[in-house]
């Protein structure tokens, strides 16, 4: 389908330029603060290196050259996927953040899966039915208002100290992965269960509902079949926003539970100015973004027969 | 079934009344509503938008909503006491015993679903069909109506349908399950005459087939087909019920009778037993029409203009609009009577009123007095223009291609041809809105389109826009005076630019007191006029009018017309008429052009284009056009063929 190819041409072009802002911003970021990264790098502020110590750093990690020069450089590696290697950690930056990628989308995907679901089955069961609407509204204000690291540790004093259920902290196994998914999915099932039922409601409210009634339908499959998919529309274009709620929930969640994950990986590497680290993390959060927006747009286009015809 | 005692009512109704619970009060949509409906007869409920008729429908099905309170003397369907059933029991009922019609094709199917799937939605629920077999099953119900192309049809979403197909499709959707009634609400409004056509043949095969209908429609004319027997609403209530024949022949109710007067008629109306059928579709004194008494294009048969003050609350709820109100119909509301012989089965022909049958007083109606002078001098010409769009898919499609035509100073020219035929795209070519490809129009004789809009400008308020629904474009908080006043041309203090839009107002048939409305608070028929009113405010010599009344219930839709006709006489205005209502056309013009496929098939005067179409086209739209002979019987009704959209 040329429009489709198009339109992904035009959109994977866009996330190249998304991906060259961040990696800018990150550069001008790091340089702009006041500091010397030579000293970063001979293990921080602290530590008293000597100046033959630190000319040596210098010259070996370009740091003489002129701010142009270093970004030219910094780009070209980019281009290779060379991320570099850490300051303080002395890895390279794509092995530090491949041996914590894994727990966090694990807890990102846990929590984003928990979110929509709960949300939807709220939704779907409060929806057009005033008295457990408002109760469900209530709960759901809740939700929203609370941050994360709260819900984390009532969570936590809940069902770890009181009852048990689960480990307290650490990260082995799915039971440790329930309450940090639930303190990270608490909040945005709250805001997706709103749209949800206001999408759902509106639904049920056309005359197709009306003409499903007609036909001998049950309410639920009323609901399930038909308006559902309606509401579908307005929470796909949320979806960008669920994303940035867990990227910056995850840092919080992470070290609420004492989990591993990029959100620790990214705490340490801001405060020592480990530009390299600092510099994957944003490059790669540009690149999920870009990548989830994509696939957005094309669920659009299933969601919606509609709009597939009108692009 | 019950098909077996044709005498034993299949749904039987008596005192059904339906209120709403709203924010300003409860709202007593539908009162003391009898009706009766035998197995594969046909009754037609008709009535204007809001008279009830729709949730009369929901009400039958238990579906008049959640803040509805139904109340019934007697509800019964197949001798089920229908006011006693569970949520269960109704689901068992809807669908399978009785289908319904919902009233827009176009949001009555599910736009996410698959045409296919929502056909058989109705087999499913109900546990109808094998899995393995419920697609054959949908196909041959598709086919069965008339679509073309099932196997393609079945996986197309309904935006990509027609809405002749889509009404096909839902009415696919709700005979799925081999009901015994069918509840059609409005299932032809929104289409062109010759789809209605067909889909009135639809479900006139249905009803042969045994199924009963109950079919709703604001259009007598569209129901006088089919139905058996006839209920006419207002204001909530059945005002007249009986047999069509009866009902349509004398009328008892002055409402029925004014929605009788209101159709815009083919024939000419002091030959009302003109020959019906398709090969001869036009009176055989047609002709004598544009000599009559009425002028050019036979008599307008208008209405007494609404009044606006409120309605009345303690009497018959018609006395308001009603040229035969005394003192006695305002006060008491009419109980129902009996009247005439009723039908041949012993059918009772009942009637809410003090007066039924009387003659009104004909001083109420606003007829022309005098033929309208129409001048040589052509004021607009239009000089072969064509148009040419990029479809989605890249091709070319030519929307108007080689027209040409004159309109003459105060004439009235009609335009008609279905949706896509390209007359709005003339209009806004002859308006200078769009420029054409290739072609030319001239106003008073000098060049039109083709200029700059900057040479164009002094001219602009020589030629004015009415279309369907004028008022939607305006910022919803001016008031009438401020959509009015705007278009009053030159400088002049506020004081004066009210009084002339109040002399505007009058001049359109209303009460100056609406100038501090806004257009939300006003009738579909206020809003027209208010249209007219500033369309006319810079002095106009062309009014185009672009559909004016096709969003009008009929008894508004005479009074506008009336008004078009009345100010074509006093303000010596030439009317380009747009409309895809042969009878419209036929009301108001003097000449028709008829438009297919972006081209003029045809253009004469008005009285021999009805009398003896040239073009096949013109033959074919005139033949479907609906119409009322109240002569006929139910027993005698002729059997139209089914014509299929698409078949060969
Ligand atoms: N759910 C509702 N709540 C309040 N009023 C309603 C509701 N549904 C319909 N009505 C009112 O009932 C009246 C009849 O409406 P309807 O049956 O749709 O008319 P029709 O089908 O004849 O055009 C209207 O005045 C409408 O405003
Ligand atoms: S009762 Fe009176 S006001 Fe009502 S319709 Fe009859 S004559 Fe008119
Ligand atoms: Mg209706």
């Amino acid at each position: 389908m040329p429009p489709l190819a198009r339109r992904l041409t035009r959109r994977l072009a866009l996330t190249l330029f998304v991906l060259w802002g961040a990696a800018t911003f990150a550069f001008a970021g790091m340089r702009l603060v006041p500091g010397d990264p030579a000293r970063v790098i001979a293990g921080g502020v602290q530590a008293n290196a000597t100046p033959q110590v630190l000319d040596a750093i210098r010259d070996e990690y370009g740091l003489r050259e002129p701010i142009v020069v270093q970004y030219a450089r910094f780009l070209g590696r980019l281009l290779r996927a060379d991320l570099g290697g850490s300051y303080q950690l002395g890895r390279p930056v794509s092995r530090v953040i491949g041996e914590q990628i894994g727990a966090t989308l694990a807890l990102a995907a846990g929590a984003a899966a928990l979110g929509f679901g709960l949300a939807v089955a709220l939704a779907t069961l409060t929806a057009g039915r005033p008295r457990l609407r408002a109760l469900s509204r209530a709960v759901e204000f809740c939700s929203i208002s609370t941050p994360n690291f709260w819900i984390g540790i009532l969570l936590l004093a809940a069902f770890s100290f009181h009852l048990g259920w689960f480990p307290v902290i650490g990260d082995d196994g799915p039971a440790a992965l329930v309450l940090p998914c639930a303190a990270l999915a608490l909040p945005i099932a709250g805001v997706l269960a709103q749209v949800t039922r206001e999408g759902l409601e509106r639904a049920l409210d056309q005359p197709f509902a009306l003409t499903a009634r007609a036909r001998g339908a049950t309410e639920h499959r009323i609901r399930v079949r038909h308006a559902l998919r309606h509401a579908a529309l307005p929470v796909l274009t949320l979806s960008g926003w669920v994303l940035g709620e867990l990227l910056a929930g995850t840092v919080v969640v992470e070290t609420v539970f004492a989990r591993q994950g990029l959100g620790h990986v990214v705490v340490a590497a801001v405060r020592g100015r480990d530009f390299p680290v600092v510099t994957g993390v944003v490059v790669l959060s540009a690149l999920v973004f870009s990548l989830i927006n994509i696939a957005v747009d094309l669920l659009y286009g299933l969601a919606d027969p509609r709009i597939g015809a009108a692009a | 079934m019950s098909g077996d005692h044709p005498s034993a009512p299949l749904l039987e109704v008596a005192g059904l009344s339906v209120a709403f619970a709203t924010r300003h009060g409860v709202v007593r949509a539908v009162r003391d509503v009898d009706l009766s409906l035998r197995a594969g007869e046909c009754l037609a409920v008709v009535g204007e938008s809001g008279s009830g008729k729709s949730v009369t429908a929901r009400a039958l099905l238990g579906l008049a909503g959640a803040g509805a309170r139904v109340t019934a003397r007697t509800l019964a369907f197949e001798g089920r006491d229908l006011r006693t059933l569970g949520g269960g029991q109704w689901r068992r009922l809807r669908g399978r015993r009785i289908g319904y019609v919902l009233q827009d094709a176009l949001t009555s199917l599910d736009p996410l679903r698959r045409v296919g799937l929502e056909v058989a939605e109705a087999l499913e629920v109900h546990g109808l069909a094998r899995r393995d077999d419920l697609d054959d099953q949908v196909i041959r119900l598709l086919t069965e109506v008339g679509v073309p192309d099932p196997r393609v049809r079945f996986l197309q979403y309904p935006h990509e349908l027609s809405g002749g197909l889509r009404q096909r499709a839902l009415i696919a959707s709700a005979i799925a399950a081999g009901p015994a009634l069918l509840v059609a609400d409005e299932p032809t409004t929104a289409l062109d005459v010759t789809v209605q056509a067909q889909v009135l043949g639809l479900l006139e095969e249905r009803r042969r087939r045994g199924t009963a209908l109950l079919l709703i429609s604001h259009d007598l004319a569209v129901v006088a087909r089919l139905a058996d027997q006839v209920a006419v609403m207002f204001a909530g209530e059945v005002v007249e019920r009986g047999p069509a024949a009866a009902l349509l022949s004398s009328p008892a109710h002055p409402y029925t009778a004014d929605l009788l007067a209101a159709v815009p008629g083919l024939d000419d109306p002091d030959a009302p037993d003109a020959t019906d059928g398709p090969e001869a579709p036009h009176g055989p004194d047609a002709s004598d029409a544009r000599g009559g008494p009425g002028g050019p294009g036979g008599p307008v048969r208008g209405l007494p203009i609404v009044r606006t003050g409120p309605a009345a609350t303690t009497g018959c709820p018609y006395a308001p609009r009603c040229a035969l109100a005394d003192d006695r119909c305002r006060s008491e509301p009419p109980p129902p009577v009996s009247y005439g012989e009723g039908g041949p089965e012993g059918e009772d022909h009942m009637v809410r009123c003090f007066h039924p049958g009387r003659e009104r007083p004909a001083a109420a109606f606003e007829t022309p007095v005098a033929p309208v002078r129409v001048k040589n001098r052509a004021v607009v010409s239009v000089r072969g223009i064509t148009k040419r769009y990029r479809s989605p898919d890249g091709s070319r499609r030519t929307a108007v291609g080689d027209v040409s035509f004159d309109l003459r100073a105060g004439e009235a020219l009609g335009l008609v041809g279905e949706s896509g035929s390209g007359k709005s795209t003339t209009a806004r070519i002859v308006l200078a809105e769009i420029v054409p490809d290739t072609g030319t129009v001239l106003l008073d004789g000098e060049p039109w389109s083709g200029l700059r809009e900057r040479d164009r400008r002094s001219r602009r308020s020589r030629i004015q826009l009415v279309d369907q629904d004028p008022l939607s474009s305006f910022d919803p908080r001016f008031t009438v005076e401020r959509v009015v006043g705007e278009a009053v041309p030159g400088r002049m203090p506020r004081r004066r630019r009210r009084e002339r839009a109040a002399a505007l107002l009058g001049q359109v048939g209303l009460d100056p007191a609406l100038l501090d409305r806004v257009p939300a608070r006003l009738s579909g028929g206020q809003r027209q006029r208010v249209a007219i009113a500033r369309a006319l405010a810079p002095g106009p010599e062309v009014l185009v009018c672009d559909e004016p009344v096709s969003a009008l219930d009929v008894t508004v839709q005479a009074q506008i017309l009336a008004l078009l006709a009345r100010l074509r006489r006093e303000a010596g205005v030439a009317l380009l008429f747009i409309s895809h209502d042969l009878g419209v056309v036929r009301q108001v013009c003097d000449r028709v052009a008829v438009m297919k496929d972006g081209r003029l098939v045809e253009t004469g005067a008005v009285a021999d284009v009805f009398r003896a179409p040239r073009a096949a086209y013109t033959a074919e739209l005139l033949a479907a056009v609906p119409r009322i002979d109240p002569g006929r019987t139910a027993g005698e009704r002729p059997h139209a063929a089914v014509t299929l959209e698409g078949h060969p």
